[in-house]
């Protein structure tokens, strides 16, 4: 544990193109000895259980404390990460090009709506 | 109030058990009253992160707006960079590591960004570009780290909702369980004690009345013996003036 903790770990980015190919020239992008990268670009064409099946594997890497995903992306797999309960690894989303940030739809905040009125804070 | 039939601890009714219930309420009273207090300040803690949660992710959705339209603007100068990109991943540059954090005895991890290695797209934009090329990788830079701070506090804000939780129901158990059972025991031990004591002293009453009539009955016994002429005195010991000496005659 103690060594784990140590070593750096990964933020994985779960989003469209765009999205993904600015995190990587931002430089988190990396491939792993078994040639597994840890971002998933999410094409037209790419299957909701291939997005589910990808972010299972994220979380149940040790290697990656944070996973970015983008909120309309994240909405197709609502019912996974709301099971993702864990603090590690944290599970963010993230607005995209084309849909902007609804903040009424975050797991996170969604949480919080028992307690509080995210309207207050604005 | 007998305290019987309510919820109460299984103890012999004693004086002794008094005092060991007397101290065990006194401890739950202490630490009910510690861990309200460790509870008010977790959700204090709450607040503030939760507050700066809401005001990060209103702040990403610029920072993340600023990126995507620098992506833009690259893309108009270079064309379609991103399968060059999204092909060229090797090593991550920049990593989190943990740290830990204590609130009234929780610890929360905090997420903290580094850099580390080179930068895989060193050369990228090189032919032309390669000041939209900085610029959006100084703003996805500034995304990541804007994004590592939300997910340490997130990361937060999830340990300390559990945390909040437990107190809570921590507080509560002994707020509605325990020291009503508690109490509950004490009432009945005084209860107990009060009526056996209660009992000792008919008791002894009664003994005594008991006793009153057998000597009543014995004297009136006596005396009616005595009228007959039938009733000797029992002989007294100390009476007899003269006792001869049975080893030193003289």
């Amino acid at each position: 544990m103690a060594r784990m903790m140590k070593a750096g770990k990964l933020i994985s980015v779960i989003g469209d193109e765009d999205t993904c190919t600015g995190f990587l020239l931002g430089g988190i992008g990396e491939m792993n000895k078994e040639r597994k990268p840890n971002f998933l670009v999410v094409e037209k064409d790419t299957s909701v259980s291939e997005i589910e099946e990808t972010f299972k594997s994220f979380v149940q890497r040790t290697d990656i404390a944070v996973i970015l995903i983008n909120q309309n992306i994240a909405e197709l797999i609502r019912h996974v990460i709301d099971a993702h309960t864990n603090p590690i690894p944290a599970v963010l989303e993230i607005p995209s090009k084309d849909h902007p940030y609804d903040a009424s739809k975050d797991s996170i905040l969604r949480r919080a709506k028992g307690m509080f009125n995210p309207d207050d804070f604005r | 109030m007998s305290g019987v039939g309510k919820d109460r601890l299984d103890v012999f009714p004693s004086r002794m058990n008094m005092m060991v219930m007397r101290g065990r309420l006194k401890g739950a009273q202490k630490g009910h009253s510690l861990l309200k207090k460790k509870a008010d300040a977790l959700t204090m803690r709450f607040r503030q992160i939760l507050a700066k949660i809401i005001d990060t992710k209103m702040l990403m959705g610029e920072v993340m707006k600023d990126a995507a339209f620098s992506l833009a603007e690259a893309k108009f100068i270079i064309g379609d960079v991103n399968q060059i990109v999204l092909q060229n991943v090797t090593k991550a540059q920049t990593k989190v590591r943990f740290k830990k954090d204590n609130v009234a005895g929780v610890s929360l991890p905090v997420f903290e960004h580094y850099a580390d290695g080179s930068d895989t797209y060193e050369l990228a934009g090189l032919s032309r570009g390669g000041q939209q090329v900085s610029k959006l990788k100084k703003n996805y830079g500034k995304a990541v780290e804007l994004l590592v701070d939300l997910a340490s506090l997130q990361t937060a804000f999830i340990t300390l909702d559990e945390v909040i939780k437990i107190t809570n129901r921590r507080v509560n158990a002994i707020e509605h369980v325990i020291i009503p059972r508690i109490e509950n025991t004490l009432s009945y031990i005084i209860s107990e004690l009060d009526e056996r004591e209660r009992e000792e002293f008919y008791r002894l009453k009664k003994i005594q009345e008991k006793k009153k009539i057998i000597r009543e009955k014995a004297e009136q016994r006596a005396a009616a013996m005595r009228a007959q002429g039938e009733y000797k005195e029992p002989a007294n010991l100390l009476e007899e003036e003269h006792d001869s000496d049975l080893l030193f005659e003289t």
